[in-house]
């Protein structure tokens, strides 16, 4: 017998406790995490015919409907900036976060084999979708370089930002996603609630207009959405035409953080009856 | 324990593992409303209950068992008796309600072959995700990529999605990644149930490979063959108690003589209620005066009822039993006429009368048509043929089969002379 068979133990026993969170567990199997994100990669554009073409008219189209109508119609302000390319650097965020959490909170019923028949650290599961959208973020970054040479914005130092912010807005939509996957487990109503609720989210977003024509007793909603100081930040770093909102930023970090962390412990104490409920 | 004996340190061990489940249709998932009303209704009492449920069942008891290092371990019972679940709490996916188990060493979990199998991938995608999710790293996917290609037989079609792989194609794929996983302790639950002959042989052949080779195996099968083939020691469990705990096969003769296990002639088969087709409900062991039986002499004649229901309207459909020994080596089979079939509940009545001395006998069942074989269960029932014939004259004979002759020989005397030779 060698060393190495006899030094590994593990004691299986009911879980108690609030924070049995196991990070040697999640380093051993990091691998897996990347096998799950590269699986949410390939098979979300399989049999179509635009392939990762979708990446880009999912927002492009959004935008040109936006520039149409709020733009157009409705003569919505727009910072001072050309309406199509505040729109779509508003929407490029939002889009990442509201399909990152879209399919996170329905991964674990999704993937209801994977609980019920093997072992894996369940954290993984509703993480992969949030780091495979980043690549469809990636893709419609393009456009927006597009259209940046088009109408002439040179990005400042602040550009150095914007992985911060991605990686702030990832940690956000995996918070939620934690919380509002375990909830799924259980309730299966949150399937039906997500979309709708996306869909409002967006209006207490500045996606369509910017954060400062809404003043007064509304204004908190506002602020009190992390998606907020998120894509202000977003906007500013990329196109630099203003400078960052660092007290929307800072808020809406908190936020973040909170849900982040909270989102984590809900799902490790829960997920001793999701392999039951499932 | 001598020191001779320290290798032999238990690699797991079980003490006084329970698992509690809430039972009730209404308590598999919640909504919102539900929980919300109950509230309402009675704020301190749900309050209460968060957690913690009333309809409770126990699926294990108290389980306690150790495994040694190198051992293969078979565990048998009836469905429901707990063997799922015991190897659901070994494998990590369920936590155990109360006690403790002690892991020594990397468990490797084959409960159903194929999980996260996905259909929009190739092949060779499957086979890294699977492993990964099995818990194999990159590196020992690559190194063991080529063994496992080769083992599964779909060298061709690894670029191609497994969605237009035939079902059999997929299964050995998906064994094929399990059983190159290299962990100490190997968990199995009925993988040889799927497969045709040919792979299921192959698949016996490797996992008394593993066994050799010095790993640990817990083997949950109702395949007694198998199990006597493989394992060295069984558990019987039964309604979440470990029954025995011995030699294979001494817990196998515990198993089919303990009379309770055995005297149903009536017997409920798995219903597959999302089966599209159609689903098994009976199958009934008759005697000549249609009387339910299980015990019956060499060369008396019975009857098989196979009663199945069909839900939607089907053409050519044919019933067929097999009958197979214990070891689940198969004996006879029988079928029905194909016949055009609207929903509703049928039965077929086979008559048997094949003079076995074969001591023990299970059923196979299936419904197909021309292409599909749309409902399949093995080693169904336990009938006992006893060592008397109809003639009431008891035998001596070994093997499976018997013809019965009219006469029964005698023995006749050639001479008188006491010096022939």
């Amino acid at each position: 017998m060698t060393d190495t068979q006899s030094t590994y133990e593990l004691i299986i026993k009911p879980k108690y406790g609030f924070f049995n969170i196991n990070w040697q567990e999640l380093k051993e199997y990091k691998e897996l995490l990347y096998f799950l994100a590269l699986r949410e990669i390939k098979i979300r554009y399989k049999q179509t015919v635009m392939g990762a073409g979708w990446a880009v008219l999912q927002p492009f189209f959004t935008m040109i409907v936006f520039t149409l109508i709020f733009g157009g119609l409705a003569q919505m302000p727009s910072d001072g900036i050309p309406y199509p390319i505040f729109s779509y650097s508003g929407l490029l965020l939002w889009i990442y976060f509201s399909n990152a959490l879209t399919q996170s909170s329905n991964s674990l019923v999704n993937n209801a084999p994977l609980l019920s028949k093997v072992y894996l650290p369940r954290l993984f599961i509703p993480t992969a979708p949030c780091i495979a959208g980043i690549v469809d973020y990636m893709i419609a970054i393009s456009i927006l370089v597009l259209m940046m040479i088009y109408y002439v914005f040179i990005p400042n130092i602040a550009i150095l930002l914007l992985p911060a912010v991605v990686f702030l807005t990832f940690l956000l939509a995996c918070g939620l996603g934690y919380w509002l996957s375990s909830i799924c487990v259980k309730y299966r109503d949150v399937k039906f609630v997500m979309p709708f609720f996306i869909q409002l989210l967006m209006f207490v977003s500045p996606v369509i207009y910017p954060a400062d024509i809404v003043g007064g007793n509304l204004r908190w909603l506002l602020d009190l959405n992390p998606m907020t100081g998120f894509i202000n930040a977003h906007r500013a770093c990329l196109l630099g035409h203003m400078p960052i909102d660092w007290y929307g930023l800072g808020i809406s970090t908190i936020i973040t953080f909170v849900l982040f962390i909270t989102g984590v412990l809900y799902l490790k104490n829960t997920e001793k009856y999701f392999a039951d409920l499932v | 324990m001598t020191a001779g004996d320290s290798n032999k340190e238990p690699i797991i061990q079980v003490k006084n593992i329970s698992k509690q489940y809430n039972i009730g249709m209404d308590r598999t998932y919640k909504t919102f409303a539900e929980s919300f009303t109950n509230l309402l209704k009675s704020p301190i009492k749900s309050l209460k209950s968060i957690g913690y449920q009333h309809d409770t069942f126990w699926a294990l008891k108290d389980i306690n068992f150790n495994v040694n290092r190198g051992e293969v371990v078979g565990i048998i019972g009836r469905n429901g008796a707990g063997k799922s679940t015991l190897l659901k709490i070994l494998s990590r996916i369920t936590s155990p309600t109360e006690g403790e188990i002690h892991l020594k060493g990397r468990v490797g979990s084959l409960l159903e072959v194929g999980t996260g199998f996905h259909p929009e991938l190739t092949g060779r995608e499957n086979i890294y995700f699977n492993g990964a999710i099995l818990g194999m790293k990159k590196k020992e996917i690559d190194n063991k990529f080529d063994e496992i290609v080769k083992f599964s037989g779909v060298e061709k079609f690894l670029d191609t999605p497994v969605k237009r792989y035939s079902s059999g194609m997929q299964v050995r794929l998906a064994f094929s990644v399990a059983a190159n996983l290299d962990p100490e302790i190997l968990i199995v639950d009925e993988v040889l149930a799927v497969g045709d002959a040919a792979f299921q042989k192959k698949c016996l052949g490797k996992m008394g490979e593993v066994a050799e080779s010095g790993r640990t195996v817990l083997f949950v099968s109702h395949n007694m063959g198998a199990i006597r083939k493989l394992c060295s020691r069984t558990i019987l469990l039964k309604d979440g108690n470990v029954i025995k705990n011995s030699e294979t096969d001494e817990t196998i003769n515990y198993y089919l003589k303990s009379s309770e296990e055995v005297t149903d002639s009536i017997i409920k088969l798995p219903r597959e209620n999302s089966n599209p087709l159609g689903s098994g409900l009976y199958l009934k062991i008759l005697n000549s005066c249609q009387e339910p039986q299980t015990i019956f002499k060499i060369g008396e004649n019975w009857y098989i009822d196979f009663s199945f229901r069909i839900f939607k309207e089907i053409s050519h459909v044919i019933a067929g039993v097999g009958i197979i020994t214990i070891d689940s080596i198969p004996i006879a089979s029988y079928h029905s006429k194909p016949q055009d079939l609207s929903p509703g509940i049928y039965h077929v009545k086979f008559h048997f009368n094949i003079p076995l001395t074969a001591n023990a006998l299970q059923f196979v069942v299936g419904l197909t048509t021309y292409e599909k074989n749309f409902y399949y269960h093995q080693n169904i029932g336990f009938i006992e043929i006893s060592d008397i014939s109809i003639n009431e004259q008891p035998f001596r004979t070994r093997g499976t089969g018997l013809l019965l002759t009219e006469q029964i020989a005698t023995i006749e005397k050639l001479s008188e002379c006491n010096n022939f030779f």
